[in-house]
């Protein structure tokens, strides 16, 4: 280990000419650094496309039946640019696909959980280099089945992100497309999990207990033991929808249903089994989405509080119990499914439970602030703007766990709102957070943080001003391209028009990001080993990292929170450090 | 510069509750924005309990967002002192504190609420016949199909699926004032059943048969909403509800029952080609005849 050169960065062993060595190190790459990166820049770029599905969501919702701006003469030109209703499920089952199976759990799990866990435990690489790089690269026949679809009738899938049978059973053969892309992801992430759980149980450096390890290696650990256990299940439903579709079965088509004119059915099965099935991992898939960003966001604000981390050991079993609660809790999507309703009450009090750990976190955060020696780095703000979000989609969540409040609320936009605040105001404001933190060691380069400022106040206002009007619309359904056929909603419009304005505006915002990401990633200025004083043992090696990662091999002393130490002189403690 | 973004982060707690609290109590510019007047005693009792959630919820907002901001106000212009931060790594009696009374609130929360829950979906209404209590029978047979609403009013033997059922399509006249059990079911997919004056949703699965039941207080007319998604004309799956005196539903049954064949009438879908209906998917499509909507793409 220690005789890996710094500048043996290039996968070792290859020779060859420049574009031998490209397709090597970057294309069918082992470096779970390069694979990190791979997952960070197809999720970025995924961000964007669903973005604009996003923005077209809204811009129905405004102005619906007016023309589409820029791809509505492409797309419709024979009514003129309006979008069609068909097109508008297309948009919001698109969206919620593309946000949740390719940007955030690829961006969380793939990119950081790729790019951190080796370098966080001391490790050379992940355990299985080749199982790593494939779990890359069954990204993307599902990349292919979701662009393949956006060319078939109706442009994609349509029955939403839940796909609830008998509709989905029904739908166009864009939905097989779905249901087979769903079934990529699911085996990608079960080869990360596996690759994660292995290294982070056999392969931390010396010294490097379990309590010893950072919360992002905690967050990433517990996820990949979440996905282990919940993706069979999923992976097992989309199978049985694929097999109602393509082979006439019936798992979730009861009997004598007529759709699309009358289509004979086996019957037999059950509407509502999908349902279990699918909110079994989707509801510890809500976990995943925000755990890894939860453990990134506490060693950030660490780190810049210059203090240690407020009670490290109840937030990592506040992680755990999250982790096991979120479990037994998925029924709370079904109160009004039509399941049994003495059940609801059992779902409800593990969904209000779930609430405990996670106000826990929220004061241990508050906890790491207070009398701290603050520095409100870009970084810092983008995590302390979680933290602040996280409350609101946190609260939201114990009104919703209600099962009297959750008639009126459910499949309505306050819904859709706190969602957003969880999955957006949250887990993306973390992932932002976590790119400003690490760049300087993914790319050797800081970012510039005047934009990197900018862009957190803009961010931060406008996904406000767009998501939390929402709230207010607990009367509007979810999933309807026109609510203004209802007397009843139609006084809702000026307030969706606002919303879509600063939807608009937090899209634009977004450029601000990308030309300070590229423009650092050659013009910024260099970054050295450790730029922000940190403990963790990534920031011991060179940045970037070369392949094998460290020149010496770390040996652990103390844990990863050593901020403003009495016995030392500066004010953080490397976990390598001697005292 | 910190004090900017410790007035943005304390701006959260004082904009997001204030937001609230106009929702709630009806002040300008959000005085319709959250929900209808609740038109029933049970929907009241959701409006308390929603009403005093999120009075709850901002509360511990602003307890703990304004600790965000006060904290950055407060420990956010350092950076230049050689002062160090406290060293501080835990407290447990503080840990076991915030653990231990939100769980109380929660608790409380949790069996404070099942009431509600069980009179508005468990407690299904009963009638007592010669000393034997049975379930009330359902007033009218809801069959939500792809994209509109079929009501069958129980005919004069007062039972549904027979023969002597009154059909009537995408209108629903009840009366006021009655305790009304309403039989859910669906002829194709999922759809559900939302009628927000009445704190009233109810997913119709196919296969499985729901019961919802009500008792709204005034003569008002309102729409029942499809909030399930149901394909590409969902969103134009709506239908009249009219809450009518009883002297009024009564004239008007009686003018239903003349108009249609005392028959059970199992409707037979109207058939449309799929390029005439490419053509409709558009707003003009809620004025053509409801009955051809039920072809789909």
């Amino acid at each position: 280990m220690a005789e890996v050169s710094v500048e043996n960065s290039i996968e070792p062993g290859r020779k060859g000419n420049a574009v031998s060595r490209f397709v090597w190190t970057y294309v069918f790459a082992t470096d779970h650094k390069v694979i990190g990166l791979q997952f960070l820049f197809s999720s970025l770029i995924w961000f964007f496309v669903g973005g604009f599905l996003a923005l077209a969501v809204r811009w129905q919702l405004a102005w619906p039946w007016s023309d589409m701006p820029i791809f509505g003469h492409m797309l419709f030109a024979e009514s003129g640019g309006q979008m069609s209703p068909g097109f508008y499920n297309m948009l919001f089952t698109m969206h919620a696909t593309i946000m949740i199976f390719f940007v955030i759990i690829p961006i969380l799990a793939g990119a950081f959980g790729n790019y951190l866990i080796p370098l966080m435990v001391g490790a050379e690489d992940m355990a299985f280099p080749r199982l790593n790089m494939m779990s890359y690269w069954f990204m993307w026949p599902a990349f292919g089945c979701i662009i393949l679809s956006f060319f078939m009738p109706e442009y994609g899938a349509s029955a939403g992100w839940t796909s609830y049978p008998p509709l989905s059973v029904f739908q166009g053969d864009a939905q097989s497309l779905w249901l087979l892309a769903m079934v990529f992801v699911g085996i990608s992430s079960m080869m990360g999990s596996i690759n994660y759980l292995t290294t982070i149980i056999q392969m931390r450096a010396p010294g490097m207990t379990m309590f010893r390890l950072p919360m992002t290696v905690w967050g990433m650990f517990i996820t990949a033991i979440m996905q282990a256990f919940a993706l069979p299940v999923l992976t097992a439903a989309l199978l049985m929808q694929l097999s109602d579709r393509m082979l006439m079965t019936g798992f979730f088509l009861p009997e004598n249903i007529a759709v699309n004119n009358g289509v004979a059915t086996s019957g037999g099965g059950q509407v509502l089994l999908w349902q279990h099935l699918f909110w079994f991992y989707s509801h510890p898939a809500v976990y995943i989405m925000i755990l890894p960003a939860m453990g990134m966001v506490s060693d950030i604000i660490s780190c810049f509080s210059r203090k240690p981390l407020f009670g490290y050991r109840p937030m990592v079993y506040s992680i755990t119990s999250i982790a096991g609660l979120g479990f037994i809790v998925w029924g709370h999507h079904m109160f009004i499914s039509g399941m049994n309703h003495t059940l609801a009450m059992s779902f409800m009090v593990s969904t209000m439970l779930i609430a405990l750990p996670s106000g826990i976190k929220v004061f241990n955060w508050i906890g790491t602030l207070w009398g701290g020696k603050l520095q409100l780095t870009t970084p810092m703000l983008f995590c302390v703007g979680f933290v602040s979000m996280f409350v609101i989609g946190g609260l939201s969540g114990i009104v919703m766990s209600a099962p009297p409040v959750d008639i009126v609320i459910h499949d309505t936009y306050y819904i859709v709102a706190h969602l957003h605040y969880v999955l957006f105001a949250s887990s993306v404001l973390g992932v932002l957070g976590a790119i400003y933190f690490w760049f300087p060691k993914m790319f050797g380069r800081m970012m510039n943080e005047k934009l990197g400022k900018i862009h957190f106040l803009l961010t931060f206002i406008f996904l406000n001003g767009t998501f939390f009007p929402m709230h207010f619309l607990s009367r509007m359904p979810r999933r309807v391209a026109d609510p203004y056929i209802y007397e009843g909603l139609k006084d809702l419009l000026p307030l969706n028009q606002f919303m879509t304005i600063c939807a608009i505006g937090m899209g634009l915002t977004q450029l601000i990001f990308v030309a300070n990401f590229f423009g650092s990633m050659f013009f910024g200025p260099k970054a050295g080993r450790n730029p922000w004083n940190a403990n963790t043992l990534e920031w011991t090696t060179v940045s970037p990292p070369p392949h094998g990662n460290f020149d010496v091999q770390p040996i652990v002393r103390r844990g990863p929170y050593e901020y403003s130490h009495p016995e030392t002189e500066r004010d953080f403690f490397p976990q390598t450090e001697s005292s | 510069m910190n004090r900017f973004w410790s007035v943005l982060f304390l701006l959260v707690p004082i904009l997001g509750i204030a937001s609230v609290l106009m929702a709630m109590y009806g002040v300008t510019p959000l005085e319709s924005a959250w929900l209808p007047k609740s038109l029933s005693q049970a929907g009241d009792t959701i409006d308390q309990l929603f009403n005093g959630i999120h009075l709850l919820a901002a509360f511990i907002l602003a307890g703990t967002v304004f600790t965000i901001g006060w904290a950055l106000w407060r420990f956010g212009d350092r950076g230049n002192s050689n002062e160090k931060a406290r060293y501080v790594t835990h407290n447990t009696k503080l840990e076991i504190t915030w653990t231990v009374i939100p769980a109380l609130i929660l608790v409380f929360l949790a069996f404070f609420q099942m009431k509600s829950w069980a009179e508005n979906k468990m407690d299904r209404p009963t009638v007592t016949v010669d000393g034997v209590s049975t379930f009330k029978a359902p007033m009218v047979m809801v069959k939500a199909k792809r994209f509109g609403w079929e009501f069958y009013y129980a005919g004069d033997d007062g039972i549904v699926e027979t023969q002597d059922d009154i059909f009537v399509e995408n209108l629903l006249v009840l009366p006021a004032g009655e305790e009304i059990v309403l039989q859910l079911e669906s002829r194709d997919v999922i759809h559900s059943f939302y009628v927000p004056e009445l704190r009233l949703k109810q997913d119709i699965v196919p296969g499985m048969t729901q019961f919802v039941w009500f008792n709204a207080r005034e003569e008002k007319e309102i729409e029942i909403m499809c909030t399930e998604l149901c394909g590409w004309g969902h969103y134009m799956m709506k239908a009249d509800l009219n809450f009518v005196s009883r002297a009024q539903f009564d004239a008007w049954i009686e003018e239903q029952k003349a108009a249609y064949s005392p028959e059970f009438k199992n409707v037979v879908e109207p058939s449309a080609s799929l390029g005439e209906l490419k053509k409709l998917h558009s707003p003009q499509l809620s004025k053509v005849s409801k009955s051809l909507l039920e072809i789909n793409n």
